[in-house]
């Protein structure tokens, strides 16, 4: 089956309150605003994002943020110079945080779009983030356990569909876009165009259309 | 013996020079990226970052500024040819995987035994972030730390045990500082190289003597 073609509007009823919801970018690059905005106007609550960074200014990650619609964060890098919506909320308590390293985050998405339930990995042995972890030498080197990511739903920025939901990213934008695509129960990825079949090279893609739920087409927003 | 210090400029020039031809190199956000500016453009030198991509180029000045080609540091910079882009599993499996030969990372302290903390000055006032360091540190083939060898109060930071949260244990091999150049292997210490002071004041003043 093709991706469904909605607004998104209409991809955002899939999130709930409680919902687990992974929204690509590294910092503002690649980060889904337009979905992040429905999402904000949905006023779905307590929810858990997975994402690089906490928000940068006001916008997207940031305005979800200060809406109050989110219990806890997962991300890597939440501390920046234009974080200061998440800062307050962090220092008041207002928010729950799991610290975890890039790198065993990207991983812990890839396990769940490939069905992996678990995994060792040498990043962060002897640190405060393996705390409470198990730990296992395999062959001479200690690994710390973690386990895959329970994403319900993702939103993802991209920048080219085609009509069979094949999607294809641009230059850093990519970043987390194809992991939390094919790790979410629901994938929405927004794009900035939408082209017929048999435009996109088949080659090329990076986003089989296997991992897309529905896709936004966004180019009016963005002519604007 | 030189008589002056290195400026953060001659280290980053120093750490350029040493990085062999064809590696493939990670440069850790702040003080290290200085050493892109002294790579030399025939060297076949490929730099990575960690945000997804190989072949970055200098920073983007004017109409070359796109904000989705930055760099792990957020900041936009350009792309050279044979240039490539990838998502953040793969970028962090090149990381895991042993295929960045050098990282280059900047340090709150490095231990005797090559433990480096880098991520959390350790005041619990702060918002802890980590980002790629832990990856970068315990994944890459060669560690190197660039950094200033004493703090503003004059306490060596390379020290006995690391008193800030560790990034990684037993990771780096070699200290690129203002003071001296310094390889840790096997949980030994060995001064290379001296700027401005003799070895045998600066193995007092990190208290090796």
């Amino acid at each position: 089956m093709s991706a469904s073609f909605i607004s998104a509007t209409e991809a955002i009823s899939h999130v709930t309150d409680g919902s687990t919801v992974a929204l690509s970018g590294f910092g503002l690059a690649g980060q889904p605003l337009h979905l992040i905005d429905a999402l904000c106007d949905s006023g779905a609550s307590s929810l858990t994002i997975i994402a690089n960074n906490a928000g940068n200014g006001e916008t997207g990650l940031a305005r979800l943020l200060g809406n109050k619609q989110v219990a806890k964060i997962l991300c890597s890098f939440p501390r920046q110079q234009d974080s200061q919506i998440f800062d307050e909320l962090y220092r008041s308590g207002k928010i729950e945080l799991e610290l975890v390293p890039q790198g065993t985050l990207a991983e812990r998405i890839r396990a769940q779009g490939a069905g992996i339930g678990a995994f060792y990995t040498p990043t962060g042995v002897g640190t405060q983030l393996a705390i409470g972890k198990e730990v296992r030498a395999i062959n001479g080197v200690d690994q710390v356990l973690e386990f895959a990511t329970q994403i319900d739903v993702a939103l993802v920025h991209g920048h080219i569909a085609d009509q069979q939901g094949n999607v294809i990213y641009r230059k850093t934008a990519r970043n987390f876009g194809p992991i939390m695509a094919s790790a979410a129960r629901y994938s929405v990825v927004e794009v900035s165009r939408v082209v017929p079949i048999g435009e996109l090279d088949p080659e090329s893609i990076v986003t089989p259309s296997i991992f897309v739920n529905a896709i936004v087409d966004c180019e009016v927003k963005y002519a604007n | 013996m030189q008589t002056e210090p290195l400026t953060k400029s001659e280290i980053a020039k120093r750490i350029a020079s040493d990085i062999p031809s064809g590696s493939y190199v990670n440069l850790g956000i702040g003080l290290p990226t200085l050493v892109s500016n002294f790579i030399e453009p025939d060297s076949d030198i490929i730099l990575h970052t960690e945000n997804g991509m190989l072949g970055m180029g200098p920073e983007a000045i004017g109409n070359d500024i796109d904000l989705e080609l930055i760099n792990a540091g957020k900041i936009p910079v350009t792309e050279l040819p044979g240039a490539s882009y990838f998502h953040h599993a793969d970028s962090f499996a090149m990381i895991r995987g042993g295929h960045i030969d050098i990282c280059v990372l900047g340090a709150f302290q490095v231990s005797f035994a090559g433990d480096l903390a880098n991520w959390h000055a350790g005041d619990p006032n702060d918002i802890p972030s980590v980002g790629g360091a832990m990856d970068l540190a315990s994944g890459a083939t060669e560690t190197f730390v660039m950094m200033t060898l004493f703090d503003k109060s004059g306490k060596s930071k390379l020290v006995k045990e690391c008193t800030a949260p560790l990034t990684a244990v037993n990771c780096v091999n070699r200290i690129y500082s203002d003071m001296a150049i310094i390889d840790i292997s096997a949980g030994k210490i060995e001064v290379r190289e001296v700027f401005g002071i003799s070895e045998g004041e600066l193995l007092d003043r990190i208290g090796m003597n």
